[in-house]
């Protein structure tokens, strides 16, 4: 089957679908929360704010791992920091955080001129790059995060549905919130060198909100938003293979452009679900 | 046996705002007390305090015996629901359910027993019609009698139930004085902030809360000697 041959054909891009589709399967666990949450913001700081970490640890000679845990912490703390000393809504303290870390990312990376590449490749990854280690890595995160969301589902649930009600069943909101932005943290730092933290972003985004326009159930919307994913990976490799596109962001557009194909389709269900 | 609720010169409030001050009563296991007053009084913010959503200022709290936070997952918490996630894929009997979550811990299988349990508390405040449609899509009406379902359900010492007839119709406020009594029947001790006084009436106790400060006593005695709270809202 022609469409199927460049896959057949290259390793490169066997790896780069695996690496594409288990980050896929993992963004689509922690950015069903994020959706349901509104948590969307301070995703994207996240994924954002790991590039100064990345840059410092390159910087240092250390891994780039290593740096995106460090810098992930950092925003964490900051956030909740400003959260509890100040007035100040979280959209602000995100922002702050936000906009301090990216700009310290590109100070750091701007000291070297030899990683004005790096900075790209920090960005939007190496998805044709993915190695057999990365895919393992991913692999294991992917199974972490998918146990984690499995075993504390009805905090999970509860925090979902009213911060309040989970206090008062006896599970700390504070607590599973931090464990939540933890675990979405976790996945941007393992996504990050094949899909890049700006494009990870979308994968997060995308096919979780696509999965919640229809799904009924927590469940289902992470299945189906992995599936979506999934989907959005092969397409996006497919279309960059073929027009020599870049691939991590036709991975993204992709995704997006899923969503905004499934509006209508979702108004036609609605539409003959009130005729029926 | 200690009391079910327990407070000594306590003072409530939120971001270090005194709301109500040196509020001291006692409230024996298995009666039931009634909040009254007017908006802005305190209400809201006792309940809170009661549910551990709110530490209190100064002063002393103890729910059965022990600290607010302690007693946390011994109550059960009806707020004055009005945002539901439009998104959060959750039927009504899916609310219901969450009931468990407490009692059964993490990991704990919620038992066929407890299932029947759900559907009971459904049928009794007639919401088994609606019982599979999401939450989001139900009225404000047939989602509180879903909330109501919950408390039920929850089987806890200690029920914090705040405006509980908001947007309940005559049949509901009927279902719902008929689960006070159950509720009472086992034991429980049950705190209702109400505008409405006949609710409030049948309370063993009533805290009256307004601006010349609180007075606390037997239900029906306090409605008739607090004139204040009548000329509230003016």
């Amino acid at each position: 089957m022609p469409l199927f041959q460049p896959f057949l054909d290259n390793q490169f891009l066997q790896l780069a679908f695996g690496s594409g589709a288990l980050a896929a399967w993992a963004c689509a666990v922690v950015g069903t929360y994020m959706v349901l949450r509104g948590l969307s913001f301070i995703g994207d700081a996240l994924s954002h704010g790991v590039l100064p970490g990345i840059a410092g640890a390159l910087l240092l000679g250390l891994p780039g791992l290593l740096g995106a845990a460090v810098g992930s912490a950092v925003m964490i703390g900051g956030i909740t920091v400003i959260q509890r000393r100040t007035r100040l809504s979280g959209d602000t303290a995100i922002g702050l955080l936000f906009v301090g870390m990216l700009a310290l990312g590109v100070v750091l990376v701007s000291r070297s001129r030899t990683f004005s590449g790096d900075l790209i490749k920090i960005l939007f990854g190496e998805i044709l790059a993915a190695s057999p280690g990365d895919l393992a890595l991913q692999g294991g995160a992917l199974v972490v995060t998918g146990l984690l969301a499995w075993l504390l589902r009805r905090p999970f649930l509860l925090l979902c549905f009213s911060p309040e009600h989970a206090h008062v069943s006896g599970y700390s909101p504070k607590l599973f919130h931090v464990l939540m932005l933890s675990m979405i943290a976790a996945t941007v730092i393992v996504s990050f060198q094949t899909v890049g933290t700006m494009l990870v972003f979308g994968l997060l985004i995308a096919p979780a909100a696509t999965a919640a326009l229809f799904a009924r159930r927590m469940g289902t919307i992470m299945v189906t938003a992995g599936i979506l994913g999934t989907i959005a990976v092969f397409i996006g490799l497919e279309v960059s293979y073929q027009g020599n596109l870049a691939a991590g962001a036709s991975i993204t557009l992709t995704s997006v452009v899923l969503f905004f194909l499934a509006l209508p389709i979702k108004a036609w269900v609605e539409q003959r679900r009130t005729h029926a | 046996m200690p009391d079910a609720l327990l407070a000594e010169n306590l003072c409530i409030g939120h971001d270090r705002r005194t709301v109500v001050s040196d509020l001291s009563f006692r409230l024996p296991l298995g009666e039931s007390l009634a909040l009254i007053g007017g908006n802005g009084s305190g209400k809201t913010t006792l309940l809170r305090t009661l549910a551990g959503l709110l530490p209190p200022l100064s002063g002393r709290l103890e729910i059965l015996g022990d600290g607010p936070a302690v007693a946390a997952h011994q109550l059960a918490w009806l707020g004055q629901f009005q945002n539901t996630n439009p998104l959060l894929p959750l039927r009504a009997r899916d609310v219901v359910r969450m009931a468990f979550f407490s009692e059964r811990g993490l990991w704990g299988k919620i038992r066929a027993d407890d299932e029947a349990r759900i559907d009971e508390a459904l049928a009794f405040f007639q919401a088994d019609d609606f019982a599979k449609r999401p939450i989001s899509e139900l009225s404000g009406g047939q989602r509180q009698r879903v909330y109501l379902s919950y408390v039920l359900v929850r089987n806890a010492k200690i029920v914090l139930l705040d405006e509980p007839l908001s947007n309940l119709d005559a049949g509901g406020m009927e279902l719902y004085n008929q689960a006070m009594e159950q509720m009472k029947a086992r034991g429980s001790t049950i705190v209702v902030a109400t505008h409405n006084l006949e609710d409030a009436a049948t309370c063993d106790k009533a805290l009256a809360l307004g601006p010349q400060g609180w007075q606390f006593g037997t239900g029906g005695k306090i409605l008739l000697e607090m004139p204040h709270h009548q000329h509230e809202g003016h």
